[in-house]
């Protein structure tokens, strides 16, 4: 199984160590963590995505909500929400193949940030599908060097995961 | 203006801290200095080791916060294994380290160690304080944090130009920590689920912890037991819980409990864990431990339901509030059938009770008797030795039995003794000691003999490290690789260090000999020279059920 977890943190030093230590000490797998401050700039918002068995999942949602320095916990996986993550591709292209990388850029609405004599570099944000998608996409052209961002989420409506809630 | 330093005085103060154990070094010089003046009573120990266990059996014996205290690098990393010591075991502790000045920080200093970092996973929290102004604050946090809800150590590290630094004192005023609000009251709606399991349970067990000690409940453990005549079998940490002479007192349960105990939680059919984390010596192989039974969970930490063992019912809350609560809404018709197949199986299976030979059992049995009557608190060291005062000692009040359990820490036995009789003055303190472990903090005696804390050590001396010895009998085929000691003459390392030493040989020489270092103003170590190959029995074999017990 996989969840969706968005934590808000204090922003203290160290609370990133806090939340990446109790998951290696405890074995836990993450698959992707994003950081960064909110509009509040004493909290910070993770958004952990992790895979495990049931009992595992239980186990995280516990064991964050016991630091000090995390003030909410909240499993999103099951409840409506958007999630996005941002890639960033350098692919080989030169004027034989250009075209070809564009009309591809286009049709998963991404943009192509920079051109080089010998390479591309393609922007791309959206779902983890949509992101796997243009990977396979490119690969033929060879991909040169890839960087996502992991997975930023939200849930839909007028739910949110907030300090009083 | 005060100096940090001075501003730690007094925060110390106004969480009514009277003793700190500690080792003074460059990076707290500004701490030191303000203590020199402070009314605090600061006990040097030999290492810092022994000052964060001394904290920690302070701790454990008065249930308020112990503190430690070390200067940077060596100082702090030295306090380690006691932090986890006393982490493992949920024991307050607040330790506070001297840290390289701010500026220094991340140059690799002289004396600089990740101290934050590296006691992360073995603290319940910890700081950097990185401003003189934020002391006052950090310290009320910790003390808060370490206290309340599972208690645990914090650690405060303190660069030296913070402990240097000036500034006025204020007082922090509230803490506001937003991510840490421990619960004390359990779900009303899950003690009535709880309540209503209880009233349909034919074969109860209560398996009872170091919780119900730190949450100051064992009164209304007895009573729920009685209520229910539900036997009670405890955990290492559970010991003195209940009254080791309660007629529903089972016993320790788990890898060396008793026959009895064990077959009680393997045939039970409600299981009652009360402040407990079922941890891995107490279940054996988890799929059978109390496969017949429902399980409910009461304690502070939510983290610890489904950690190990599924349970059906879980209640979330200060052990002592939910027990009040759930006593309140109990009815039940105990079936006598069950006491009677109980009180059968004590009979059939007692623990080793024969006093024949200078046997270690026989030892604790002797010194057991011998304080019954009197005020009195044990600590132990790790290995055979401990698990015999676990089996054997009748220990009638919750915070005299201080065991390391979690971590099992070889050398915290004779600190943290220190550490109760600083205390407990007017208490008989007693470690009972293997010879291997009491080396691995024996330095201590100084501390003790320069304090005039009359702390016993109760040595039962085999000349091996027994209990990885007993391992490599049972399941080395008695290769004894390294674990035969050469040890020095314990008597007269005494009395080189200023106490006093008592040779014991023949079982007749014990009571003599426990007389005269009760009697004794000065710390002894008493040398029992016991059966070199004794094991300690029953014993569940790793990986096995704890109903599938050797011996
Ligand atoms: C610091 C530390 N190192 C190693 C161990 C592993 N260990 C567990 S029991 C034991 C033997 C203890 O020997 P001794 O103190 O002589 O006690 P006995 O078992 O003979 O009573 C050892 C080495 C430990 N628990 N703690």
């Amino acid at each position: 199984m996989r969840s969706t977890y968005s934590v808000l943190v204090e922003n203290n030093p160290g609370v990133l160590a806090r939340v990446a230590g109790l998951f290696s000490r405890r074995g836990y797998n993450i698959d992707s963590l994003s950081v960064s401050r909110t509009d509040d700039p004493g909290i910070s918002r993770m958004t952990i995505v992790v895979e495990g068995e049931k009992a595992v999942l239980e186990q995280v949602t516990k064991q964050l909500r016991k630091l000090v320095d995390v003030i909410r916990v909240h499993d999103i996986t099951d409840e409506p929400h958007v999630d996005r993550e941002l890639v960033l591709i350098k692919v080989n292209a030169d004027s034989g193949t250009r075209g070809d990388i564009m009309q591809i850029v286009e049709i998963f609405r991404g943009r192509i940030v920079d051109v080089g004599e010998y390479t591309s570099i393609v922007e791309v944000t959206g779902d983890e599908g949509k992101i796997n998608a243009i990977e396979n996409a490119l690969k033929p052209f060879g991909i040169m060097e890839l960087v996502r961002t992991g997975k930023v989420a939200m849930q839909r409506g007028i739910r949110t995961v907030l300090v009083e809630d | 203006m005060l100096t940090g330093g001075q501003i730690l005085v007094e925060c110390l103060k106004n969480e009514g801290v009277e003793v700190i154990f500690g080792y003074p070094g460059g990076a707290v010089l500004p701490i030191y200095d303000a203590l020199y003046d402070s009314d605090l009573l600061h006990v040097l120990t030999r290492h810092e080791q022994a000052a964060a266990h001394a904290a920690d059996g302070y701790a454990r014996a008065t249930g308020r916060p112990g503190v430690c205290l070390a200067t940077s690098g060596p100082g702090a990393t030295n306090l380690v294994t006691g932090i986890a010591t006393a982490a493992m075991d949920s024991v307050p502790m607040v330790a506070i380290t001297g840290q390289v000045p701010t500026t220094m920080i991340g140059k690799d200093a002289f004396q600089e160690a990740d101290i934050t970092g590296i006691t992360l996973p073995i603290t319940k929290h910890n700081y950097l304080v990185r401003d003189v102004n934020d002391l006052p604050r950090i310290v009320k946090e910790a003390f808060y944090i370490a206290t309340t809800g599972r208690p645990g150590p914090v650690l405060i590290d303190i660069p030296r130009d913070v402990s240097a630094g000036k500034t006025e004192y204020r007082d922090p005023g509230p803490i506001g920590l937003r991510g840490y609000m421990p619960r004390l009251a359990g779900e009303p709606a899950k003690i009535a689920a709880a309540a209503k399991l209880i009233a349909q349970a034919k074969r109860p067990v209560i398996y009872a912890g170091g919780g119900v000690i730190n949450s100051g409940a064992s009164e209304y453990l007895k009573k729920l037991a009685e209520t229910i005549m539900a036997p009670v079998a405890v955990t290492l940490m559970g010991i003195g819980c209940l009254p080791g002479d309660h007629p529903l007192f089972l016993g320790m349960l788990g890898m060396h409990g008793a026959r009895y105990t064990n077959y009680a939680v393997n045939e039970c059919d409600l299981l009652l864990a009360i402040g407990v984390r079922f941890d891995d010596r107490v279940t054996g192989k988890v799929e059978s431990f109390a496969s017949h039974a429902k399980v409910i969970h009461i304690d502070i930490d939510p983290a610890e339901f489904g950690k190990n063992v599924p349970v059906d019912i879980s209640i979330a809350g200060d052990v002592r509030t939910v027990l009040v609560d759930l006593i309140k809404n109990l009815t039940c018709n105990p079936d006598p059938a069950w006491q009677e197949k109980i009180a059968r199986w004590k009979k059939e299976y007692p623990l080793d009770h024969s006093r024949e030979g200078l046997r270690p059992q026989a030892v604790i049995r002797e010194l057991s008797d011998m304080l019954q009557g009197r005020r009195y608190r044990v600590t132990t060291e790790v290995g055979q030795n401990q698990m015999w005062a676990a089996q054997h000692f009748c220990i009638t009040r919750p915070r005299s039995f201080i065991s390391s359990g979690g971590l099992g820490t070889m050398g915290y036995g004779f600190p943290a003794a220190i550490g109760v009789q600083v205390a407990c003055p007017d208490e008989l303190v007693f470690d009972i000691a293997g010879d291997g472990s009491i080396q691995m903090n024996i330095q201590e005696l100084t501390t003790a003999v320069n304090y005039r804390l009359p702390v016993n050590v109760a040595i039962l001396n085999n000349s091996y490290l027994g209990m990885v010895r007993q391992w490599q009998e049972l399941f080395y085929n008695r290769r004894y690789s390294q674990t035969e000691l050469v040890n020095p003459d314990f008597v007269k390392v005494a009395e080189a260090f200023g106490a006093e030493g008592i040779r014991v040989e023949k079982i007749a020489e014990v009571r003599p000999a426990l007389e005269q270092a009760i009697a004794s103003s000065r710390p002894v170590f008493l040398d029992f020279i016991v059966e070199r190959e004794e094991n300690v029995m029953p014993i569940v074999p790793p990986g096995e059920a704890i109903s599938r017990m050797l011996g």
